[in-house]
């Protein structure tokens, strides 16, 4: 592979590709447009996957099992949360953001690889489709997105065979774009680029990439003697033949806990980019924003087994991942804090993208102390694997990861586009989906202390009331997405023109048209040492992309 | 300090927690309230700040320019890398206080092989897992332990008493008597959970896991399956007793009778 920027042969390349609207079907090569075919194509599958959320809040507003036959549920309750994650969650803050900004981060015309990068995002609608014709074909898997055996090995095999064949394509697409982030940050950079003056996004996305490449292809191996078992009858992880079914618990959970912050690290990063510009201020404490990243890498490979409280762990085992859980609370913790002195002291626009990262943080954190409550061992067995547990992660996916989303879409869409978003919708889509989250899942932690397991159709009556009231917040979060598709619907084509840096970010992508030319940039790429400078650059620096001059405009 | 207070408050009068009916439920429930308050005063803590820099830096009509350029503060970090650790050390240290008050200490395969009366469970060989040890009520008579042998199997529980010698679908207890419930699945994993009792253990084909505890008040709680086994999961149900040690007694005989004047 070459280069990208290092080439002029690949320029000749990127002159074949198609133009207008045909190029986001196409296999471009262009790492703008394979971060927006993430994008809508995470959309896509989080339609898809609300939907089946919904379908499932329906069934449980009645405490017995009469809207959809018990095993059409759970095939609907494990596409729901395979397609979230592996559909939606990763390919969005990982591939979407990560491909569109990283090469201006570092200043690089292209990611490092851009045919591996292409057919890394080209592997995910195939993957996706087949797992959700698996539904209507053949019955889609029935055993959770954990898929545990021995349940995996004895549900219907050729709906659990399709699942574990999408979930191996969509590792491999994941570990492509994983290699070719770390390549890019560390190889692309420019020469007089250092490391510490990288916007975070970057040293989230390298943090992250770092467990993509560690943790996936665990999961990969696990995945495929899964399958031995489940078509050749071998005994890895069957009990009747020998195997034994809690290896493969640390096996998966090897690969899933880092999963969960391969979802949410980037959305770190991104609140950290999106914050400096809306507050004016430069990013609190950088230097430890970095440490925390990584101190969270590290700590987040050898937490596992708290998923494994109740899986007969010997008492070892479960003080040792008690406590390594509870630390992973230190980085993160800095990291709020340093969010809110960001806030501090700074000129806020109160505009949709800030109130997004603000709900994120709010949500993040009761997520946060519902996580560390659930690393306690004793308070753990009482809890583990009921609603209390659906109430913490959606806390972190939801409320975390997809507030973010939406943030950073309002953030940029401006870049992505040329055009700007209505603010007024904007705040109204962050109004009922902010109540509606909350409506949601708060009342879930209620359920789990009292009774009501996970992954199940039919409940004890008692509970009926606080289900009801938990669908009513599914059903505003569905209809909070309606403003929402409307907005970036209309403004593609009536918004206002947003002119280069709307914002007047920083940033190296701001420092271009927009939408950006397909070399990033119509001269040299600009340098920017200082991505937060806000309060210390002379505003007029951002009209020439040449911000090199901190001059001594005071902040009043 | 309202928030001091008011998260002192809330931890103190919100009860989320169902009644407690086992040695170990007033323990866990201390916990709770701990971990709660904890949490509250973190949480609204966190949304006051952020709710107040919103609207109290918030941008003014016609207002330019930015923010002051204040890039870090040492001190202010160590701050803030001090308070989580000094949490978590505590919330840990206190845990694991709690965990051992539970008994979770204690090493199951000891008493495993106390209450291994039962052929199968002997053949174990040190594979047996538990759940949390017999809580500190439970430890002076430790070899009175009734034991009871669990069998999980989609979609129900069947308990078999070694005394009687007899299978039963429900599950009777004496009450204020420690049990040790040993446990395995016929097919795929189920878990064990009595909301009530504040305990949970997964049942596992393959490898035999124990559970061992003291019921405290009588009264009947649901006995629920906690891990997907398959479509009926949510149907997974029985009910435990928790009787007096007379009742339990004249149950044990009358289904000691019925099952051997059957055979
Ligand atoms: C302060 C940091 C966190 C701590 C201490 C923590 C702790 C835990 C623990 C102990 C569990 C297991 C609960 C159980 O099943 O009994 C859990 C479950 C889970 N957590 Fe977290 N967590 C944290 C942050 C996160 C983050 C950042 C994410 C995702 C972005 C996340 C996503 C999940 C998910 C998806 C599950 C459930 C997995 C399943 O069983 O399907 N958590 N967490
Ligand atoms: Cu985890
Ligand atoms: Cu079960």
């Amino acid at each position: 592979m070459t280069l990208a920027n290092s080439s002029s042969n690949s320029e000749a390349i990127q002159k074949l590709q198609p133009t207008g609207w045909m190029k986001y079907i196409s296999f471009s090569l262009d790492h703008k447009v394979i971060g927006l075919q993430y994008l809508v194509c995470g959309f896509i599958f989080y339609l898809i996957g609300g939907a089946l959320a919904g379908a499932i809040r329906i069934e449980l507003t009645t405490p017995i099992s009469d809207f959809m036959p018990r095993d059409v549920y759970n095939q609907v309750l494990t596409l729901h949360g395979t397609i979230m994650i592996f559909l939606w969650i990763v390919p969005v803050v990982n591939g979407a953001f990560g491909n569109y900004l990283i090469p201006f981060y570092v200043g690089a015309r292209d990611m490092a690889f851009p045919r591996l990068n292409a057919v890394a995002f080209w592997l995910i609608p195939p993957a996706g489709l087949m797992l959700i014709s698996s539904y209507f074909i053949t019955g889609a898997a029935e055993s959770g997105w954990t898929a545990y055996p021995p349940l995996s090995i004895t549900s219907p095999a050729a709906g659990q065979i399709i699942w574990i064949i999408s979930v191996l394509l969509l590792g491999g697409s994941s570990i492509f774009g994983g290699i070719n982030f770390i390549a890019t940050i560390l190889k692309l950079r420019q020469p007089n680029l250092k490391l510490m003056q990288l916007p975070m996004y970057c040293w989230a996305m390298l943090g992250t990439s770092i467990l993509v490449v560690l943790s996936t292809p665990v999961l990969a191996g696990t995945l495929i003697l899964l399958s031995f078992d489940i078509v050749a009858h071998t005994g890895f992880f069957n009990p009747s033949l020998g195997g034994n079914v809690i290896v493969y618990q640390h096996l998966f959970w090897f690969y899933s806990h880092p999963a969960v912050y391969i979802m949410v690290l980037p959305a770190f990063g991104l609140v950290s980019e999106i914050l400096p510009v809306h507050c004016r201020k430069p990013l609190f404490g950088y230097t430890t924003m970095v440490y925390s990243i990584m101190a969270i890498v590290i700590l987040g490979l050898v937490v596992w087994a708290h998923h494994m409280f109740t899986s007969g762990t010997p008492p070892w085992m479960r003080l040792f991942f008690t406590i390594a859980t509870s630390f992973i609370a230190v980085p993160t913790g800095i990291k709020f804090f340093n969010w809110v002195a960001t806030l501090w002291g700074g000129k806020i626009s109160l505009n949709s993208a800030v109130l997004f990262s603000c709900g994120f943080i709010i949500n993040f954190v009761l997520g946060g102390i519902t996580g560390v409550a659930l690393a306690q061992v004793p308070f753990d067995v009482h809890v583990h694997d009921t609603y209390f547990v659906v109430a913490h992660f959606h806390y972190i996916v939801y409320g975390g990861s997809v507030f973010v989303i939406f943030s950073s879409i309002y953030h940029w869409y401006p870049k992505f586009t040329g055009r700007m978003l209505n603010e007024t919708l904007g705040r109204f889509h962050f109004l009922l989906t902010f109540i509606g989250f909350n409506l949601c899942f708060a009342p879930q932690h209620w359920l789990g202390l009292n009774g009501m397991p996970r992954r199940v159709a039919e409940y004890d009556p008692n509970f009926a009331f606080i289900n009801q009231i938990s669908s009513l917040g599914a059903l505003l979060m569905a209809i909070s997405t309606l403003p929402f598709l409307w907005n970036i619907i209309w403004s593609a084509f009536n918004g206002g023109i947003a002119g280069d840096n709307p914002w007047n970010a920083l940033t190296p992508e701001w420092l271009t048209s927009s939408p950006p030319p397909i070399e990033n940039w119509e001269g040299n790429a600009p340098l920017v040492t200082e991505p937060y400078g806000y309060g210390t650059i002379n505003q007029e620096d951002l009209v020439e992309p040449t911000p090199e001059s901190p001059s001594e405009e005071s902040s009043q | 300090m309202g928030l001091l207070f008011g998260g002192l408050w809330i931890g103190q009068n919100i009860n989320l927690l169902p009644l407690g009916a086992s040695a170990n439920a007033p323990i866990y429930d201390e916990l709770f309230k701990v971990l709660l308050t904890i949490g509250t005063i973190l949480f609204l803590g966190m949304v006051v700040l952020v709710v107040y820099s919103l609207i109290r830096f918030r941008r003014r009509p016609g207002q330019t320019g930015d923010g002051a350029a204040i890039e870090g503060n040492l001190s202010l970090e160590i701050l803030w890398t001090a308070i989580p650790a000094i949490v978590v050390l505590f919330v840990g240290l206190y845990s694991y206080d709690i965990y051992e008050r539970m008994g979770g200490m204690q090493p199951l395969n000891h008493h495993a092989n106390d209450a291994s009366s039962h052929e199968h469970f002997n053949s174990g060989n040190g594979r047996i897992w538990g759940g949390i040890g017999s809580s500190s009520l439970a430890t002076p008579q430790q070899s009175a332990a009734i034991p009871i042998d669990v069998t999980a199997m989609q979609f129900a529980f069947l308990f078999h008493y070694p005394k009687g010698d007899f299978i039963s679908g429900e599950l009777h207890l004496p009450k204020n008597q420690p049990v040790t419930l040993r446990m395995e699945s016929k097919d795929v994993i189920h878990a064990f959970w009595v909301p009530e009792f504040r305990l949970k253990q997964d049942v596992i084909p393959g490898q035999p896991t124990i559970l061992n505890f003291t019921p405290t008040k009588t009264g009947r709680y649901p006995i629920i399956c906690a891990e997907l086994c398959g479509p009926y999961h949510g149907g997974m149900r029985s009910t435990v007793v928790v009787e007096g040690a007379e009742e339990y007694q004249d149950w044990l005989l009358s289904n000691t009778k019925v099952s051997t004047s059957e055979k």
